[in-house]
Protein backbone atom coordinates (compact mmCIF):
# COMPACT_ATOMS: atom_id res chain seq x y z
CA UNK A 1 0.00 0.00 0.00
CA UNK A 2 2.77 2.74 0.37
CA UNK A 3 4.09 1.67 -2.41
CA UNK A 4 1.10 2.36 -4.04
CA UNK A 5 0.62 5.73 -2.54
CA UNK A 6 4.54 6.40 -3.32
CA UNK A 7 3.94 5.43 -6.90
CA UNK A 8 0.72 7.62 -7.04
CA UNK A 9 2.59 10.74 -5.57
CA UNK A 10 5.52 10.44 -8.05
CA UNK A 11 3.09 9.73 -11.34
CA UNK A 12 1.20 12.88 -10.32
CA UNK A 13 4.19 15.07 -10.02
CA UNK A 14 5.83 13.46 -13.29
CA UNK A 15 2.54 14.14 -14.68
CA UNK A 16 2.15 17.26 -13.83
CA UNK A 17 4.90 17.65 -16.42
CA UNK A 18 3.39 15.91 -19.23
CA UNK A 19 0.13 17.74 -19.13
CA UNK A 20 2.10 20.93 -19.35
CA UNK A 21 3.98 19.42 -22.18
CA UNK A 22 0.71 18.22 -23.81
CA UNK A 23 -1.00 21.82 -23.27
CA UNK A 24 1.58 23.17 -25.24
CA UNK A 25 1.47 20.69 -28.04
CA UNK A 26 -2.70 21.38 -28.03
CA UNK A 27 -2.03 25.45 -27.83
CA UNK A 28 -0.06 25.00 -31.32
CA UNK A 29 -2.82 22.21 -32.50
CA UNK A 30 -5.72 24.84 -31.69
CA UNK A 31 -3.85 27.70 -33.33
CA UNK A 32 -2.41 26.23 -36.30
CA UNK A 33 -4.10 22.69 -36.78
CA UNK A 34 -0.56 21.11 -36.96
CA UNK A 35 1.33 18.99 -34.24
CA UNK A 36 4.38 20.34 -33.31
CA UNK A 37 6.57 17.18 -33.64
CA UNK A 38 10.14 20.09 -32.39
CA UNK A 39 8.47 20.41 -29.30
CA UNK A 40 10.63 18.73 -27.35
CA UNK A 41 13.67 19.82 -29.15
CA UNK A 42 12.68 23.23 -28.83
CA UNK A 43 12.08 22.98 -25.35
CA UNK A 44 15.82 21.34 -24.80
CA UNK A 45 16.97 24.64 -26.51
CA UNK A 46 15.21 26.58 -24.08
CA UNK A 47 16.16 24.73 -20.99
CA UNK A 48 19.69 25.07 -22.37
CA UNK A 49 19.28 28.65 -22.24
CA UNK A 50 17.73 28.89 -19.09
CA UNK A 51 20.64 26.65 -17.10
CA UNK A 52 23.30 28.83 -18.78
CA UNK A 53 21.72 31.98 -17.20
CA UNK A 54 21.26 30.33 -14.52
CA UNK A 55 24.73 29.11 -13.63
CA UNK A 56 26.07 32.38 -14.85
CA UNK A 57 23.99 34.28 -12.49
CA UNK A 58 24.06 31.80 -9.95
CA UNK A 59 19.90 32.14 -9.47
CA UNK A 60 17.44 29.07 -11.02
CA UNK A 61 14.74 32.11 -11.19
CA UNK A 62 16.56 34.01 -13.09
CA UNK A 63 17.47 31.12 -15.32
CA UNK A 64 13.78 30.14 -15.70
CA UNK A 65 12.59 33.24 -16.82
CA UNK A 66 15.53 33.59 -19.05
CA UNK A 67 13.59 30.06 -20.58
CA UNK A 68 10.44 31.16 -20.89
CA UNK A 69 11.43 34.58 -22.30
CA UNK A 70 13.75 32.22 -24.88
CA UNK A 71 10.28 30.04 -25.42
CA UNK A 72 8.35 32.58 -26.62
CA UNK A 73 11.15 33.99 -28.96
CA UNK A 74 11.74 30.72 -29.93
CA UNK A 75 8.25 30.15 -30.98
CA UNK A 76 7.85 33.03 -32.42
CA UNK A 77 10.76 32.83 -34.65
CA UNK A 78 9.36 29.13 -35.79
CA UNK A 79 6.33 30.85 -36.62
CA UNK A 80 7.85 33.55 -38.80
CA UNK A 81 10.45 31.92 -40.46
CA UNK A 82 9.43 28.72 -40.79
CA UNK A 83 6.11 26.98 -40.05
CA UNK A 84 4.53 30.39 -41.88
CA UNK A 85 5.56 29.48 -45.24
CA UNK A 86 4.93 25.44 -45.23
CA UNK A 87 2.26 24.23 -47.66
CA UNK A 88 -1.36 22.80 -45.66
CA UNK A 89 -2.05 20.84 -48.97
CA UNK A 90 -0.58 18.04 -46.98
CA UNK A 91 -0.28 17.43 -43.33
CA UNK A 92 2.92 15.57 -43.88
CA UNK A 93 4.89 18.58 -45.14
CA UNK A 94 4.52 19.90 -41.22
CA UNK A 95 5.82 17.06 -40.09
CA UNK A 96 8.45 16.60 -41.99
CA UNK A 97 9.61 20.12 -41.46
CA UNK A 98 9.43 19.78 -37.93
CA UNK A 99 11.16 16.45 -37.89
CA UNK A 100 14.21 18.76 -39.88
CA UNK A 101 13.88 21.75 -37.23
CA UNK A 102 14.72 18.37 -34.48
CA UNK A 103 17.49 17.55 -36.27
CA UNK A 104 18.73 21.30 -36.53
CA UNK A 105 18.34 22.27 -33.14
CA UNK A 106 20.16 19.41 -31.55
CA UNK A 107 23.24 19.58 -34.15
CA UNK A 108 23.40 23.22 -32.79
CA UNK A 109 23.05 22.33 -29.25
CA UNK A 110 25.39 19.61 -29.56
CA UNK A 111 28.03 22.26 -31.47
CA UNK A 112 27.94 24.81 -28.99
CA UNK A 113 27.14 22.85 -25.84
CA UNK A 114 28.38 19.40 -26.56
CA UNK A 115 26.59 16.59 -26.76
CA UNK A 116 27.59 15.26 -23.17
CA UNK A 117 25.05 15.33 -19.69
CA UNK A 118 25.59 18.70 -17.88
CA UNK A 119 24.53 19.15 -14.84
CA UNK A 120 21.40 20.72 -13.92
CA UNK A 121 20.40 21.30 -10.39
CA UNK A 122 17.34 21.24 -8.83
CA UNK A 123 16.18 24.69 -7.21
CA UNK A 124 14.63 22.11 -3.89
CA UNK A 125 15.02 19.02 -2.59
CA UNK A 126 14.07 16.28 -4.86
CA UNK A 127 14.11 13.71 -1.56
CA UNK A 128 10.57 12.85 -0.82
CA UNK A 129 9.02 13.82 2.36
CA UNK A 130 7.73 11.03 4.40
CA UNK A 131 4.01 11.88 5.89
CA UNK A 132 3.26 9.42 8.40
CA UNK A 133 5.40 6.56 7.54
CA UNK A 134 4.94 6.86 4.17
CA UNK A 135 7.31 8.67 1.51
CA UNK A 136 4.77 11.16 -0.21
CA UNK A 137 6.19 14.34 -2.02
CA UNK A 138 9.30 15.98 -2.24
CA UNK A 139 9.66 19.35 -1.89
CA UNK A 140 10.24 19.43 -6.07
CA UNK A 141 7.31 17.61 -6.59
CA UNK A 142 5.34 20.50 -5.03
CA UNK A 143 7.12 23.00 -6.72
CA UNK A 144 6.22 21.42 -10.00
CA UNK A 145 2.50 20.64 -8.99
CA UNK A 146 2.38 24.02 -8.26
CA UNK A 147 4.04 25.42 -11.35
CA UNK A 148 2.03 23.37 -13.56
CA UNK A 149 -1.33 24.48 -11.59
CA UNK A 150 -0.57 28.08 -11.77
CA UNK A 151 0.32 27.96 -15.70
CA UNK A 152 -3.11 26.24 -16.64
CA UNK A 153 -4.91 28.20 -14.59
CA UNK A 154 -3.12 31.52 -16.22
CA UNK A 155 -3.71 30.36 -19.30
CA UNK A 156 -7.43 29.47 -18.68
CA UNK A 157 -8.15 32.85 -17.58
CA UNK A 158 -6.22 34.43 -21.11
CA UNK A 159 -8.23 32.32 -23.05
CA UNK A 160 -11.96 32.68 -21.35
CA UNK A 161 -11.71 36.06 -19.62
CA UNK A 162 -9.35 38.60 -22.09
CA UNK A 163 -9.88 40.31 -24.92
CA UNK A 164 -6.67 38.89 -26.89
CA UNK A 165 -7.44 35.35 -25.45
CA UNK A 166 -11.33 35.64 -27.56
CA UNK A 167 -9.31 36.96 -30.63
CA UNK A 168 -6.89 33.49 -30.46
CA UNK A 169 -9.86 31.67 -30.57
CA UNK A 170 -11.34 32.94 -33.03
CA UNK A 171 -8.64 33.08 -35.55
CA UNK A 172 -7.99 29.38 -34.77
CA UNK A 173 -11.96 28.24 -34.96
CA UNK A 174 -12.68 30.98 -38.16
CA UNK A 175 -9.81 32.70 -39.58
CA UNK A 176 -11.26 34.24 -42.52
CA UNK A 177 -14.42 35.80 -40.09
CA UNK A 178 -12.22 36.86 -37.69
CA UNK A 179 -10.42 38.91 -40.53
CA UNK A 180 -13.07 40.37 -41.58
CA UNK A 181 -14.11 41.43 -37.94
CA UNK A 182 -10.83 43.43 -37.62
CA UNK A 183 -9.03 40.43 -35.80
CA UNK A 184 -4.65 40.23 -37.08
CA UNK A 185 -4.92 36.70 -37.28
CA UNK A 186 -1.77 36.15 -38.78
CA UNK A 187 -0.64 37.73 -35.55
CA UNK A 188 -2.35 35.69 -33.47
CA UNK A 189 -0.70 32.73 -34.82
CA UNK A 190 2.69 34.03 -33.94
CA UNK A 191 1.50 34.43 -30.39
CA UNK A 192 -0.19 31.29 -30.18
CA UNK A 193 3.40 29.59 -31.34
CA UNK A 194 4.81 31.89 -29.03
CA UNK A 195 3.04 30.77 -25.78
CA UNK A 196 2.97 27.20 -26.21
CA UNK A 197 6.36 27.27 -26.64
CA UNK A 198 7.13 29.22 -23.42
CA UNK A 199 4.50 26.38 -21.61
CA UNK A 200 7.24 23.71 -23.37
CA UNK A 201 10.33 25.82 -22.02
CA UNK A 202 8.34 25.84 -18.40
CA UNK A 203 8.05 22.09 -18.76
CA UNK A 204 11.21 21.29 -20.22
CA UNK A 205 12.79 23.19 -16.80
CA UNK A 206 10.78 21.48 -14.50
CA UNK A 207 11.62 17.86 -15.75
CA UNK A 208 15.58 18.13 -17.01
CA UNK A 209 16.55 18.18 -12.73
CA UNK A 210 14.27 15.14 -12.19
CA UNK A 211 16.99 12.51 -13.16
CA UNK A 212 16.80 13.20 -16.68
CA UNK A 213 20.05 15.18 -17.30
CA UNK A 214 20.52 17.98 -19.68
CA UNK A 215 21.48 16.71 -22.98
CA UNK A 216 20.38 17.75 -26.49
CA UNK A 217 18.15 14.63 -26.64
CA UNK A 218 16.94 14.97 -23.02
CA UNK A 219 12.73 15.24 -24.12
CA UNK A 220 12.52 12.69 -26.65
CA UNK A 221 11.16 10.06 -24.54
CA UNK A 222 9.31 13.10 -22.61
CA UNK A 223 7.51 14.50 -26.02
CA UNK A 224 6.30 10.94 -26.65
CA UNK A 225 4.83 10.57 -23.75
CA UNK A 226 3.28 13.96 -23.71
CA UNK A 227 2.55 13.58 -27.29
CA UNK A 228 0.33 10.43 -25.94
CA UNK A 229 -1.20 12.34 -22.86
CA UNK A 230 -2.26 15.01 -25.05
CA UNK A 231 -4.39 11.97 -27.83
CA UNK A 232 -5.61 10.68 -24.66
CA UNK A 233 -7.42 14.40 -23.76
CA UNK A 234 -8.04 14.89 -27.36
CA UNK A 235 -5.96 17.21 -28.85
CA UNK A 236 -8.44 19.87 -29.55
CA UNK A 237 -9.14 20.09 -25.40
CA UNK A 238 -6.67 21.86 -22.99
CA UNK A 239 -8.69 20.62 -20.29
CA UNK A 240 -8.05 17.27 -22.23
CA UNK A 241 -4.18 17.97 -21.96
CA UNK A 242 -4.10 18.51 -18.06
CA UNK A 243 -6.21 15.15 -17.28
CA UNK A 244 -4.48 13.11 -20.00
CA UNK A 245 -0.89 14.35 -18.64
CA UNK A 246 -2.36 13.12 -14.89
CA UNK A 247 -3.62 10.15 -16.17
CA UNK A 248 -0.57 9.06 -18.05
CA UNK A 249 1.83 10.11 -15.34
CA UNK A 250 0.23 7.99 -13.17
CA UNK A 251 0.19 4.97 -15.24
CA UNK A 252 3.30 4.68 -16.29
CA UNK A 253 4.60 5.46 -12.83
CA UNK A 254 2.88 2.32 -11.60
CA UNK A 255 4.40 0.31 -14.91
CA UNK A 256 7.73 1.15 -14.05
CA UNK A 257 7.32 0.76 -10.16
CA UNK A 258 5.56 -2.74 -10.78
CA UNK A 259 7.61 -3.77 -13.71
CA UNK A 260 10.18 -1.83 -13.95
CA UNK A 261 11.71 0.75 -16.12
CA UNK A 262 12.78 -0.91 -19.10
CA UNK A 263 8.84 -1.35 -19.79
CA UNK A 264 8.20 2.26 -19.93
CA UNK A 265 8.72 2.92 -23.72
CA UNK A 266 6.64 -0.12 -24.64
CA UNK A 267 3.98 1.28 -22.46
CA UNK A 268 3.68 4.43 -23.47
CA UNK A 269 3.17 3.31 -27.24
CA UNK A 270 0.63 0.75 -26.28
CA UNK A 271 -1.27 3.58 -24.64
CA UNK A 272 -0.86 5.52 -27.53
CA UNK A 273 -2.04 2.99 -29.98
CA UNK A 274 -4.92 1.64 -27.75
CA UNK A 275 -6.15 5.07 -27.58
CA UNK A 276 -6.39 5.93 -31.32
CA UNK A 277 -7.73 2.63 -31.87
CA UNK A 278 -10.68 3.10 -29.07
CA UNK A 279 -11.15 6.45 -28.99
CA UNK A 280 -9.24 8.68 -31.79
CA UNK A 281 -10.90 11.32 -30.90
CA UNK A 282 -9.36 11.09 -27.56
CA UNK A 283 -11.52 11.28 -23.69
CA UNK A 284 -12.49 15.33 -24.24
CA UNK A 285 -12.65 15.46 -27.84
CA UNK A 286 -15.12 18.65 -28.64
CA UNK A 287 -15.63 16.55 -32.24
CA UNK A 288 -19.56 17.05 -31.86
CA UNK A 289 -18.90 20.54 -31.18
CA UNK A 290 -16.87 21.26 -34.16
CA UNK A 291 -19.99 19.04 -36.58
CA UNK A 292 -22.46 21.65 -38.04
CA UNK B 1 -25.40 61.49 -54.77
CA UNK B 2 -22.23 60.23 -53.86
CA UNK B 3 -21.48 56.16 -54.32
CA UNK B 4 -19.53 54.75 -51.55
CA UNK B 5 -18.39 51.84 -53.28
CA UNK B 6 -17.10 52.48 -57.13
CA UNK B 7 -16.36 48.87 -59.14
CA UNK B 8 -14.36 49.38 -61.95
CA UNK B 9 -13.24 47.12 -64.45
CA UNK B 10 -12.62 44.20 -61.54
CA UNK B 11 -11.42 41.27 -62.82
CA UNK B 12 -10.87 38.23 -60.35
CA UNK B 13 -10.74 34.35 -60.21
CA UNK B 14 -9.46 31.43 -58.24
CA UNK B 15 -5.69 30.22 -60.00
CA UNK B 16 -5.69 30.84 -64.06
CA UNK B 17 -9.45 30.65 -64.17
CA UNK B 18 -11.09 34.15 -64.21
CA UNK B 19 -14.47 34.06 -62.56
CA UNK B 20 -15.31 37.83 -62.66
CA UNK B 21 -14.28 40.03 -66.06
CA UNK B 22 -14.63 43.18 -66.72
CA UNK B 23 -16.94 43.96 -63.33
CA UNK B 24 -18.02 47.75 -63.59
CA UNK B 25 -21.15 49.78 -61.54
CA UNK B 26 -21.48 51.72 -58.07
CA UNK B 27 -23.67 51.88 -55.02
CA UNK B 28 -24.95 55.55 -54.11
CA UNK B 29 -24.95 56.48 -50.68
CA UNK B 30 -27.73 55.04 -48.46
CA UNK B 31 -28.81 52.74 -50.74
CA UNK B 32 -28.89 49.27 -51.29
CA UNK B 33 -28.38 47.46 -54.42
CA UNK B 34 -28.99 43.55 -55.26
CA UNK B 35 -26.54 41.58 -57.12
CA UNK B 36 -28.43 38.75 -58.42
CA UNK B 37 -27.77 35.63 -61.26
CA UNK B 38 -27.60 32.23 -61.17
CA UNK B 39 -25.54 29.91 -59.26
CA UNK B 40 -22.09 30.47 -60.78
CA UNK B 41 -22.33 33.74 -61.73
CA UNK B 42 -19.46 35.27 -59.59
CA UNK B 43 -21.78 36.70 -56.94
CA UNK B 44 -19.97 35.29 -53.95
CA UNK B 45 -16.66 35.67 -55.51
CA UNK B 46 -17.48 39.34 -56.13
CA UNK B 47 -18.28 40.24 -52.48
CA UNK B 48 -15.15 38.33 -51.60
CA UNK B 49 -12.74 40.45 -53.87
CA UNK B 50 -14.81 43.63 -52.72
CA UNK B 51 -13.18 43.27 -49.25
CA UNK B 52 -9.92 42.06 -50.11
CA UNK B 53 -10.45 37.98 -49.61
CA UNK B 54 -9.34 37.48 -53.04
CA UNK B 55 -7.01 39.77 -54.50
CA UNK B 56 -8.72 41.14 -58.41
CA UNK B 57 -6.51 40.21 -60.79
CA UNK B 58 -7.26 43.59 -62.95
CA UNK B 59 -9.36 47.21 -62.07
CA UNK B 60 -10.22 48.88 -59.33
CA UNK B 61 -12.49 48.87 -55.93
CA UNK B 62 -13.14 52.35 -54.76
CA UNK B 63 -14.60 52.72 -50.98
CA UNK B 64 -15.31 56.08 -50.27
CA UNK B 65 -13.56 57.70 -52.99
CA UNK B 66 -10.14 55.59 -51.97
CA UNK B 67 -8.55 52.88 -53.55
CA UNK B 68 -8.58 49.50 -51.66
CA UNK B 69 -5.58 47.96 -53.13
CA UNK B 70 -3.22 46.93 -50.80
CA UNK B 71 -5.64 47.57 -47.68
CA UNK B 72 -5.27 44.68 -45.59
CA UNK B 73 -8.73 42.75 -44.77
CA UNK B 74 -8.55 43.26 -41.19
CA UNK B 75 -8.13 46.98 -41.64
CA UNK B 76 -11.23 47.40 -43.51
CA UNK B 77 -13.59 46.98 -40.43
CA UNK B 78 -12.18 49.90 -39.28
CA UNK B 79 -12.74 51.99 -42.11
CA UNK B 80 -16.20 50.94 -42.01
CA UNK B 81 -16.44 47.85 -44.26
CA UNK B 82 -18.47 45.24 -42.84
CA UNK B 83 -18.66 41.73 -45.28
CA UNK B 84 -21.26 39.00 -43.52
CA UNK B 85 -20.11 36.16 -45.97
CA UNK B 86 -22.18 33.06 -46.50
CA UNK B 87 -23.83 30.68 -44.54
CA UNK B 88 -20.48 30.36 -41.99
CA UNK B 89 -20.20 33.99 -40.91
CA UNK B 90 -20.71 33.06 -36.85
CA UNK B 91 -18.06 31.46 -35.12
CA UNK B 92 -20.12 28.17 -33.88
CA UNK B 93 -17.31 27.40 -30.73
CA UNK B 94 -17.99 30.93 -29.58
CA UNK B 95 -20.94 31.90 -27.50
CA UNK B 96 -23.69 34.70 -28.51
CA UNK B 97 -22.04 36.71 -26.55
CA UNK B 98 -18.43 36.40 -27.70
CA UNK B 99 -18.97 36.16 -30.94
CA UNK B 100 -20.85 39.59 -30.48
CA UNK B 101 -18.01 40.85 -28.47
CA UNK B 102 -15.44 39.81 -31.35
CA UNK B 103 -17.27 42.25 -33.90
CA UNK B 104 -16.49 44.76 -31.58
CA UNK B 105 -12.99 44.13 -30.26
CA UNK B 106 -11.01 46.32 -32.34
CA UNK B 107 -13.04 49.50 -31.40
CA UNK B 108 -11.50 51.92 -29.27
CA UNK B 109 -14.81 53.91 -28.08
CA UNK B 110 -15.53 50.82 -25.35
CA UNK B 111 -18.58 52.73 -24.75
CA UNK B 112 -20.10 53.08 -27.66
CA UNK B 113 -19.13 48.76 -29.01
CA UNK B 114 -21.34 48.21 -25.58
CA UNK B 115 -23.79 50.19 -26.53
CA UNK B 116 -24.20 48.86 -30.05
CA UNK B 117 -24.21 45.29 -28.42
CA UNK B 118 -27.22 46.14 -26.18
CA UNK B 119 -28.83 47.95 -29.41
CA UNK B 120 -28.35 43.79 -31.37
CA UNK B 121 -30.07 42.14 -28.20
CA UNK B 122 -33.05 44.60 -28.70
CA UNK B 123 -33.26 44.45 -32.61
CA UNK B 124 -32.85 40.27 -32.31
CA UNK B 125 -34.35 39.07 -28.85
CA UNK B 126 -33.97 35.37 -29.76
CA UNK B 127 -29.93 36.43 -29.16
CA UNK B 128 -30.77 38.11 -26.16
CA UNK B 129 -32.12 34.46 -24.77
CA UNK B 130 -29.03 32.44 -26.36
CA UNK B 131 -26.80 34.70 -24.85
CA UNK B 132 -24.74 31.76 -23.47
CA UNK B 133 -25.14 29.32 -25.64
CA UNK B 134 -22.70 28.11 -28.56
CA UNK B 135 -23.10 29.39 -31.97
CA UNK B 136 -23.43 25.84 -32.89
CA UNK B 137 -26.28 25.12 -30.88
CA UNK B 138 -28.43 28.32 -32.57
CA UNK B 139 -30.90 27.48 -35.33
CA UNK B 140 -30.10 29.07 -38.55
CA UNK B 141 -32.44 32.26 -38.57
CA UNK B 142 -30.58 32.73 -35.25
CA UNK B 143 -27.60 32.59 -36.88
CA UNK B 144 -28.11 35.03 -39.55
CA UNK B 145 -29.51 37.46 -37.00
CA UNK B 146 -25.97 36.74 -35.15
CA UNK B 147 -23.84 37.55 -38.02
CA UNK B 148 -25.89 40.38 -39.21
CA UNK B 149 -26.22 41.39 -35.49
CA UNK B 150 -22.38 41.35 -35.30
CA UNK B 151 -21.21 43.11 -38.24
CA UNK B 152 -23.46 46.30 -36.81
CA UNK B 153 -21.75 46.81 -33.57
CA UNK B 154 -19.13 47.60 -36.21
CA UNK B 155 -21.25 50.77 -36.71
CA UNK B 156 -20.68 50.00 -40.99
CA UNK B 157 -21.10 52.83 -43.57
CA UNK B 158 -21.55 50.16 -45.85
CA UNK B 159 -22.50 46.31 -45.39
CA UNK B 160 -21.70 43.56 -47.94
CA UNK B 161 -24.27 40.55 -47.21
CA UNK B 162 -24.00 37.29 -49.16
CA UNK B 163 -27.12 35.19 -49.25
CA UNK B 164 -28.90 36.82 -45.85
CA UNK B 165 -32.14 34.84 -46.80
CA UNK B 166 -30.58 31.36 -47.41
CA UNK B 167 -32.58 28.61 -45.16
CA UNK B 168 -34.45 30.98 -43.51
CA UNK B 169 -38.28 31.00 -43.66
CA UNK B 170 -40.04 33.70 -45.67
CA UNK B 171 -41.26 36.03 -42.49
CA UNK B 172 -37.36 36.05 -40.91
CA UNK B 173 -36.72 37.17 -44.76
CA UNK B 174 -38.95 39.75 -44.78
CA UNK B 175 -37.65 40.56 -41.20
CA UNK B 176 -34.20 41.14 -42.11
CA UNK B 177 -35.18 43.12 -45.29
CA UNK B 178 -37.25 45.53 -43.51
CA UNK B 179 -34.30 45.74 -41.09
CA UNK B 180 -32.11 47.03 -43.87
CA UNK B 181 -34.68 49.22 -45.45
CA UNK B 182 -34.65 51.26 -42.58
CA UNK B 183 -31.01 51.27 -41.74
CA UNK B 184 -30.45 52.92 -44.75
CA UNK B 185 -32.89 55.38 -44.57
CA UNK B 186 -32.58 56.31 -41.25
CA UNK B 187 -28.61 56.04 -40.77
CA UNK B 188 -27.51 56.37 -44.13
CA UNK B 189 -26.09 52.91 -44.33
CA UNK B 190 -25.44 51.26 -47.60
CA UNK B 191 -25.71 47.56 -48.21
CA UNK B 192 -24.61 45.17 -51.51
CA UNK B 193 -26.71 42.16 -51.26
CA UNK B 194 -25.91 39.48 -52.74
CA UNK B 195 -29.42 37.19 -53.32
CA UNK B 196 -30.65 33.77 -55.01
CA UNK B 197 -34.03 35.13 -53.93
CA UNK B 198 -34.98 37.50 -56.25
CA UNK B 199 -38.22 38.29 -55.59
CA UNK B 200 -37.51 39.65 -51.75
CA UNK B 201 -34.55 41.15 -53.19
CA UNK B 202 -35.91 43.48 -55.49
CA UNK B 203 -38.46 43.92 -52.67
CA UNK B 204 -35.93 46.03 -51.13
CA UNK B 205 -33.37 47.32 -52.82
CA UNK B 206 -32.59 50.07 -54.59
CA UNK B 207 -30.97 48.95 -57.70
CA UNK B 208 -30.32 45.46 -59.12
CA UNK B 209 -26.89 44.30 -60.60
CA UNK B 210 -27.76 41.40 -62.67
CA UNK B 211 -23.96 38.90 -63.29
CA UNK B 212 -24.25 35.83 -65.68
CA UNK B 213 -21.11 34.32 -66.17
CA UNK B 214 -18.74 37.14 -64.45
CA UNK B 215 -19.93 39.85 -65.99
CA UNK B 216 -22.51 42.30 -65.17
CA UNK B 217 -25.09 42.04 -67.79
CA UNK B 218 -27.75 45.05 -66.50
CA UNK B 219 -27.63 47.50 -63.61
CA UNK B 220 -31.06 49.40 -63.71
CA UNK B 221 -33.12 50.53 -60.89
CA UNK B 222 -34.70 47.48 -58.40
CA UNK B 223 -38.19 49.08 -59.83
CA UNK B 224 -37.65 48.60 -63.73
CA UNK B 225 -36.25 45.27 -63.02
CA UNK B 226 -39.51 43.92 -60.94
CA UNK B 227 -42.44 45.89 -63.07
CA UNK B 228 -40.61 45.66 -66.92
CA UNK B 229 -41.93 42.14 -67.65
CA UNK B 230 -39.13 41.95 -70.88
CA UNK B 231 -36.07 43.15 -68.63
CA UNK B 232 -36.83 40.39 -66.08
CA UNK B 233 -37.76 37.68 -68.57
CA UNK B 234 -34.42 38.57 -70.51
CA UNK B 235 -32.13 38.65 -67.29
CA UNK B 236 -34.10 37.17 -64.50
CA UNK B 237 -35.35 34.51 -66.04
CA UNK B 238 -39.14 34.52 -64.65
Amino acid sequence: MDRFLFLTFGGLSTGAVYAAFALALVLIWRAARLVNFAQGAMAVATAYVGYAVASATGSYWLGLGAAVLAGLLLGALVERVLMRFVGHANPLNEVIVALGLVLLIQAVLGMVFGNGYRPAAAPFDTDALTLGGVAALSPYDLWVLGAVLVVVVLLALLFTRTPIGLRMRAAAFAPEVSRLLGVDVSRMLTLGWALAAAVGALAGMLVVPTGLGLHPHAMDLVFVVAFTAAVVGGLDSPAGAVVGGLLVGLILSYVTGYLGPDTTPLAVLVLLLAVLLVRPGGLFSSAKARHV
Amino acid sequence: MTAVLEVEAVSAGYGPVPVLRDVTFEVPAGTIAAVLGANGAGKTTLLRTLSGLLRPTGGRVRFDGADLRGVRVERLVRRGLAHVPEGRGVVAELTVEENLRLGGLWRSDRVDARRAQDEVYELFPPLARRRRHAGHQLSGGERQMLALGRALIARPRLLLLDEPSLGLAPKVTAQIMALLRRLCDERGLTVLLVEQNVRSALSVADQGVVMSLGRVVTAAPAGRLRDDDQLRHAYLGF
